[in-house]
């Protein structure tokens, strides 16, 4: 499969490029700040630490998983394991009915985006509504995050003010600070009506049985706080041994996110509410998610990618991501992350394009929190794609070329007669090569190189030139 | 059962058995810098207020309870049940609603307050935070619902900062069903990256160091 064309639609709107190029650059310098020898001297080695955490815990994570519900279900919460999406929505509208709830109110949660969970209680006849700023407003669009951390990052202040006057039936208003309270007013209400909320994890915490989740606006707080049951949904991967690892986490997630050196909340939460306390859910159940995650766990290498903790960093500084934006991706996850974990839950063949969409320029391994080896995993993928096309008999003029290109090179007479041929096709134009002159630009060769500029051939070759330098001394 | 079947995935994907111990953990990794207290409040003063989150220094219990005072300017408020504040006098204030034990008259008190008093479990001085464990005496709804927060704590309880919170608390799920970290006023920048305080939680934080 070849990349969508909607991505030429994105190319060519000045406005959203702007946008995305300028947020991005933002989160690159907030973080920059807050990562740099001076005000944090140990940030290489909190990566190496997180890295050598996230590989421990998932090499022995049928351990973890059974020792996390153990403590979950001693402080009177209930563990709930998932295959997929389907059974994830099958228990909460279950749970729904059982309870006779009506609305859920939901902090933000990229593995409830991976399963659609929204829509499936939504079709269950179950309101659902998201709380953090962003979400609630691409849900009022019905549209996906367009980043891991900053959902409604392409959107204006005018986009935002059509879709409030529209859906929320309010005034136009494009201050965004009173867009801002527009929000809280509407969510509040939300808040104190829902019968349940529903959060991710951005960690979990085995020893504790403890669910952590970081945010900014509260919203996670009122959701896990106001409504009588939380449900917290977490991939399987989510889980480090011992609350002290969180300390190496928690500095590395918020800085590496969005230049905070903590994000505003951080709640570590165990089971409902205890004897005495006054507020707090009554009930509290942890949904444990696998889709395909444990195929990923089995392949050694590709096992890394489960190391993620979504801090979006990845997005912020990839080239591609910059320019394509998020919803040029084939699944919610975008930038180089989604480039390595789509084709893996999704299947290699299903988007082939993706793996190649990407200059390997490695910005996105230097500046991921936990090390992942995100250009290597593509690379790999590019080997995978290449040998099930060669297998289905597809990719042969590819490998002609090679063929001949290697031929070539054994013959290096004639690879200087081709070396002077191109130095003529290939001079360019003010010192760059376009696209393929004349005649020649035709077939694979022109797709080649409409997406690509080259300097220009030089006029003289290395080999001439030395043999020039040669002859002179 | 899902249960079994993903727990079997798990154990085939990595070559385990069930039952089998795991191999020992990373060392964790703790770094607790050498910090007089004075230095401390220091530096949460700096972190807080960079966060725009307001810090006060009170020289006894009866000046931080005029701090407070002060800072509410007659606004209804909820006092939390923690003992501190009510050595602090802090309860007597005129328009200060407390010792609520039934969850239903809380919740209609922190969402009509113009702000929530409370004390914390512990402050983290290189990031300006309140450690606040929920409780009979701490409910969670105080720093949370009302436009405005007014923490009071004693000024020994400021740790240097995250390794030394989880080495004084290794298993925090022990104590307390939620323990919450806070760091500054609520704030967002999901519309245009604009930052806007006061979004779901307070915009507004004030926090008097005894």
């Amino acid at each position: 499969m070849t990349a969508p064309d909607k991505i030429l639609t994105t190319l060519a709107n000045p406005p959203l490029q702007k946008a995305v190029y300028a947020a991005t650059g933002r989160l690159m310098d907030h973080r920059r700040a807050v990562v740099n020898p001076e005000v944090l001297p140990d940030y290489q080695e909190l990566r190496t630490a997180a890295n050598a955490i996230k590989r421990h815990t998932l090499e022995n994570l049928d351990y973890y998983l059974e020792q996390l519900e153990a403590n979950v279900t001693r402080r009177g919460g209930k563990v709930i394991w998932c295959k997929d999406g389907a059974e994830v929505a099958g228990f909460l509208v279950r749970l729904a009915k059982e309870k006779n709830a009506r609305l859920v109110v939901k902090s933000k949660s990229m593995t409830t985006e991976e399963i659609d969970l929204n829509e499936k209680l939504e079709q269950a006849g179950i309101e659902t509504v998201e709380t953090d700023l962003g979400e609630f407003i691409i849900q009022l669009l019905r549209q996906k995050p367009y980043h891991i951390v900053a959902p409604a990052l392409h959107l204006t202040r005018y986009d935002v003010a059509d879709v409030f006057t529209q859906r929320l039936g309010v005034e136009r208003e494009t201050v965004i600070e009173k867009q801002t309270m527009i929000a809280r007013r509407v969510l509040r209400e939300k808040f104190l009506a829902a019968d349940i909320g529903v959060s991710g994890a951005n960690f979990l915490v085995a020893g504790d049985g403890a669910v952590v989740l970081c945010t900014n606006e509260g919203n996670a707080r009122l959701t896990t706080t106001a409504p009588r049951i939380h449900v917290a949904v977490a991939g399987i991967e989510k889980l480090v041994p011992r609350a002290a690892d969180l300390a190496v986490f928690l500095k590395l997630l918020g800085r590496s996110a969005t230049g905070q050196p903590l994000t505003v909340y951080t709640s570590f939460l165990s089971g409902p509410r205890r004897e005495g306390e006054i507020d707090g859910p009554e009930e509290f159940y942890l949904v444990l998610l696998d889709k395909g995650r444990t195929q990923v766990l089995a392949d050694r290498e590709k096992r890394q990618s489960l190391f993620c903790i979504r801090c979006g960093s990845c997005l912020n500084h990839c080239p591609v991501y910059r320019k394509i934006g998020g919803h040029n991706y084939p699944w919610v996850y975008s930038g180089p992350l989604g480039a390595v974990i789509s084709p893996l839950y999704q299947g290699m063949m299903h988007d082939s394009w993706l793996p190649f969409a990407s200059s390997l320029c490695g910005a996105c391994a230097d500046v991921c929190p936990v090390k992942i080896e995100l250009p290597k995993l593509l690379l790999e993928h590019r080997e995978e794609i290449v040998r099930t096309k060669a297998a289905q008999g597809r990719g042969r003029l590819e490998k002609l070329g090679f063929r001949l290109w290697a031929w070539l090179m054994r013959h290096p007479k004639l690879y200087e007669l081709a070396g002077t041929a191109g130095s003529v096709i290939a001079s360019g134009d003010g010192g760059w090569m376009t696209r393929l002159p004349g005649l020649l630009n035709v077939g694979p060769g022109k797709a080649w190189t409409s997406q690509r500029d080259m300097p220009a051939l030089a006029a003289q070759s290395f080999r001439q030139l030395w043999r020039e330098r040669r002859s002179r001394s | 059962m899902s249960r079994e079947i993903i727990l079997e995935r798990v154990r085939t994907a990595l070559g385990r058995s069930a039952g089998q111990a795991p191999a020992a953990p990373p060392e964790a990794r703790v770094r607790i810098p050498e910090t007089g207290v004075e230095e401390r409040i220091e530096q949460f003063r700096r972190a807080l207020e960079a966060l725009a989150g307001k810090f006060h220094v009170a020289a006894s219990k009866q000046e931080a309870r005029a701090r407070a005072a002060g800072l509410l300017e007659g606004r209804a408020a909820v006092a939390s049940n923690s003992p501190y504040l009510a050595e602090c006098g802090i309860t007597e204030l005129e328009g200060v609603r407390s010792g609520f034990t039934r969850e239903a008259e809380l919740r209609e008190a922190c969402a009509t307050a113009g702000a929530g008093i409370t004390s914390a479990d512990y402050g983290l001085a290189d990031t300006g935070t309140l450690v606040m464990l929920s409780s009979a005496r701490e409910a969670r709804m105080i720093s949370l619902l009302p436009p405005m927060h007014v923490a009071l704590i004693p000024r020994e309880i400021i740790l240097t900062g995250l390794d030394e919170l989880f080495t004084i608390l290794p298993n925090p799920a022990e104590l307390t069903s939620s323990m919450v970290l806070i760091t500054g006023p609520s704030r967002t920048a999901d519309i245009e990256q604009i930052l806007v305080r006061g979004v779901h939680g307070p915009g507004e934080i004030h926090v008097i160091v005894v």
